[in-house]
């Protein structure tokens, strides 16, 4: 019998495989690649121009290449598989050169580096490449804290913030704990908590317009706890989800927005006033 | 009585309806967010540690994808040594069968009444509803299956079925279908169930149950409970019948061990249930107790749809907790009974559709932020978020598609908004296009329309002045 539980020991774990290792991060390069996303062009472009301006404070060079569009996401979520795949393989040849690629975004670096590899999975010569770059593919504030190392100096006055994560960005590149520890670098910036934090948003890219009740009733409940954790702002690495929390507090004729991380970033520490 | 709205069967074709309704009742809002943060606290505390919990989840996994490597192999294992324990074992490709073999063996003993264990394959089955249209009382005996009998519901979760009632609507409805004084003491309300059960139990020709795992190599029928009423519903009633889905086999009892430590804690939060019962045949000659007959009816039901397709079938990894429930934000909001399926919330999205059919379903696998939520709990690591997109892609198949995965593929085939994308397609692989769009999209932004389903939940969205595109270029070129 005691064989048969075996398995039912304390340390019953050792028969199974070892987890994945954490991500191992490169020295800090001299060029990088910003894939801006489709959300940040349009309605988002300081966020974007903040994270040029961050990464050459860092000392690099970065390359804007102007033919990007969109990574591909909304059409690989609803389904569309072949289109999404169409317009993935449109940003494969913009980054030929070894340089990481940065993306402000945590949802459109999973998509570069985690869905990807899955698009192009019976393409074996397409895929060495795919996979190529979803290693050298790195979200903003990850790139930031454990690529450049950053060291923040603070030069706002006292505030209290509440970071939102977006799910995918959370789940898929740690994003929520690479904020908090930018944010924490801000001596004057305290972060507080909200209820239900690590709860979605409700954007969902096309869910937010298929199932607007249900993703209205997310929205709701977040800006509700957003607004009353005392914040004075709402920060995010994520503008899928800016878009949706400001939209909605807009439409609440609420006064708190939130703002894009990079941008946060850029006016504590004197990039602007 | 008489103050009760009887609740009307939801259809499983209104999903968006139904939730609209469900997000209204602030009543049911409050009640399953109470209930879920409990829930979800419990798991967390039962599985503190990370690294533990996550090796204990790898090799659920390894378990449950190794069992059904060799599903029919196992299954025939599982067979010849259930035979050989004295368990008849019969097979039902459909619920019909099934529903037919449970009243042929009903009948065979003149059975009357028939008191049930929790069983979720019975409910897909109907089958309460199917006995009673031959005579036969159906009675639940599992407390929360016996509060949604009295009060004519279905089940809103796959572990509490009543889950979405708090103890006030419990006294009132055990006041008005039990003649009991109101009391909203949970203690009181319980023992009055109990006691009413328990007659129930000796008066009983059959018992009926579910399954959790069954283990090929011994031909045992393992069920946890933490009521008494699966031991007393398989051990007293002269006929035991078990219904279970073909999924549920696995190879050997030491499989079931992280298996079980998995299942309690995510359901409940609990190292272990109070009843873990292991069933290996009838009452031998030299027993004192126990049933004579004992049945197992293996059920397919739309499972071997998803068996065919090697990501489809990680579906049938499950091993029923309801984790993926409880973390659900949707769940959350909506409770189990807007889905209008046996199974709700995160899995319910997935499996239902092949025990049901697409076109039954239509609206379920578009009903997910793909927030990760489900898949990151998951306790043998189900990857939920991408199997609902994979059931989006059939979804949207065109329905003469030579390539047939799934009954109902393509219930949600529409040549306009594939048209739609089409268009996104082209603007995103053509970068002067897009460049054009971006530059009217900057400079018409006042003139951005708020479409219908975002205006509902949001003010307009604007386009910046410029686009980063623009910005980018010349900041860059700047230098």
């Amino acid at each position: 019998m005691s064989d048969l539980f075996y398995d039912a020991a304390p340390n019953a774990t050792r028969v199974a495989p070892p987890l994945p290792t954490p991500r191992q991060y490169p020295a800090k390069p001299q060029q990088v690649y910003l894939f801006g996303t489709c959300v940040v062009d349009l309605f988002f472009p300081e966020a974007g121009l903040d994270a040029i301006r961050l990464l050459e404070r860092e000392g690099l060079r970065v390359h804007f290449p102007q033919e990007q569009t969109c990574c591909g996401q909304p059409a690989y979520t609803s389904g569309y598989t072949e289109e999404a795949r169409k317009v993935a393989r449109a940003q494969l040849a913009l980054f030929a050169n070894d340089w990481p690629v940065v993306v402000p975004s945590g949802s459109c670096a999973g998509m570069l580096r985690h869905h990807y590899p899955e698009l192009f999975k019976d393409e074996p010569e397409t895929l060495a490449q795919v996979k190529a770059l979803a290693e050298r593919t790195f979200e903003l504030a990850e790139f930031l804290l454990h690529v450049c190392q950053v060291e923040l100096q603070d030069q706002g006055e006292p505030v209290q913030v509440a970071l939102h994560t977006s799910c995918s960005a959370r789940r898929e590149m740690n994003t929520h704990l690479h904020g908090r520890a930018l944010l924490a670098q801000l001596q004057r910036v305290e972060r507080v908590e909200h209820d239900h934090e690590s709860e979605c948003c409700g954007f969902g890219g096309t869910f937010s317009v298929r199932m607007p009740d249900i993703s209205g009733a997310m929205v709701r409940d977040k800006t509700r706890a957003l607004q009353d954790s005392g914040a004075a702002q709402v920060i995010s690495a994520d503008c899928g989800c800016l878009m949706n929390i400001n939209g909605s507090l807009e439409l609440q004729d609420s006064p708190l927005r939130g703002q894009h991380l990079a941008s946060f970033l850029w006016q504590r520490t004197g990039g602007r006033p | 009585m008489s103050q009760r709205i009887p609740v009307v069967e939801l259809s499983s074709r209104d999903l968006k309806r139904n939730a609209r309704q469900a997000l209204g009742d602030s009543q049911l809002r409050g009640n399953m967010r109470s209930a879920m943060d409990s829930l979800m606290a419990k798991r967390l505390a039962s599985m503190p540690d990370e690294y533990e919990r996550e090796h204990l989840r790898e090799m659920g996994n390894h378990v449950r994808a190794r069992a059904l490597s060799k599903l029919p192999e196992l299954l025939e294992r599982l067979e010849a040594n259930l035979t050989r324990n004295g368990v008849k074992v019969h097979w039902a490709e459909t619920v019909d069968e099934a529903n037919t073999i449970v009243l042929a063996i009903a009948q065979a003993h003149q059975a009357r009444q028939v008191i049930k264990g929790k069983s979720m394959v019975s409910e897909e089955m109907e089958m309460n509803h199917f006995l009673e249209g031959h005579g036969i009382e159906a009675l639940e005996s599992d407390m929360g299956e016996y509060i949604i009998q009295l009060d004519h519901e279905k089940p809103t979760h796959i572990i509490m079925p009543a889950i979405h009632k708090n103890a006030r609507q419990v006294g009132s409805l055990f006041r008005d279908t039990l003649g009991i004084d109101y009391t909203e003491d949970v203690d009181t309300l319980i023992q009055t169930g109990r006691r009413v059960l328990r007659e129930k139990f000796f008066a009983a020709d059959i018992g009926v149950s579910g399954v959790n795992f069954a283990v090929a190599e011994t031909g045992t029928l393992l069920l946890v409970e933490n009521e008494g009423n699966g031991r007393m519903s398989t051990g007293v009633p002269p006929v035991h019948i078990a219904v279970t889905g073909i999924e549920k086999v696995v190879e050997n009892l030491r499989d079931v061990v992280p298996l079980l430590s998995l299942l309690t804690r995510s359901a409940l939060g609990q190292g272990i249930t109070t009843y873990v019962n292991m069933i290996s045949g009838p009452r031998r000659a030299d027993e004192l107790d126990g049933p004579q007959e004992v049945h197992l009816v293996l059920l397919d039901n739309g499972r071997s749809q998803a068996f065919a397709d090697g990501e489809l079938r990680q579906t049938l990894n499950c091993i029923r907790c309801g984790a993926c429930m409880n973390h659900c934000p949707v769940y959350t909001r909506i409770g189990g009974q807007a889905y209008g399926t046996v199974y709700p919330g995160p899995i319910g999205k997935i499996i239902s559709p092949h025990l049901m059919g697409l076109e039954n379903t239509p609206d379920h696998p578009s009903a997910s932020s793909l927030c990760g939520a489900c898949g990151e709990v998951c306790p043998v690591k189900i990857p939920i978020p991408a199997l609902l997109r994979r059931l989006r892609e059939e979804n949207i198949k065109k329905p003469d598609d030579p390539h047939r995965v799934m009954r109902g593929q393509g219930s949600k085939y529409s040549a306009t908004e594939r048209l739609v994308w089409q268009g996104w397609r082209l603007l995103n692989t053509s970068p002067l296009l897009y460049r054009l769009f971006g530059f009217f999209a900057t400079r018409l932004r006042s003139l951005t329309p708020n479409i219908g389903p975002w205006a509902q939940n949001h003010a307009a969205p604007k386009p910046a002045a410029r686009s980063l595109h623009e910005l980018a270029k010349q900041h860059l070129e700047g230098k």
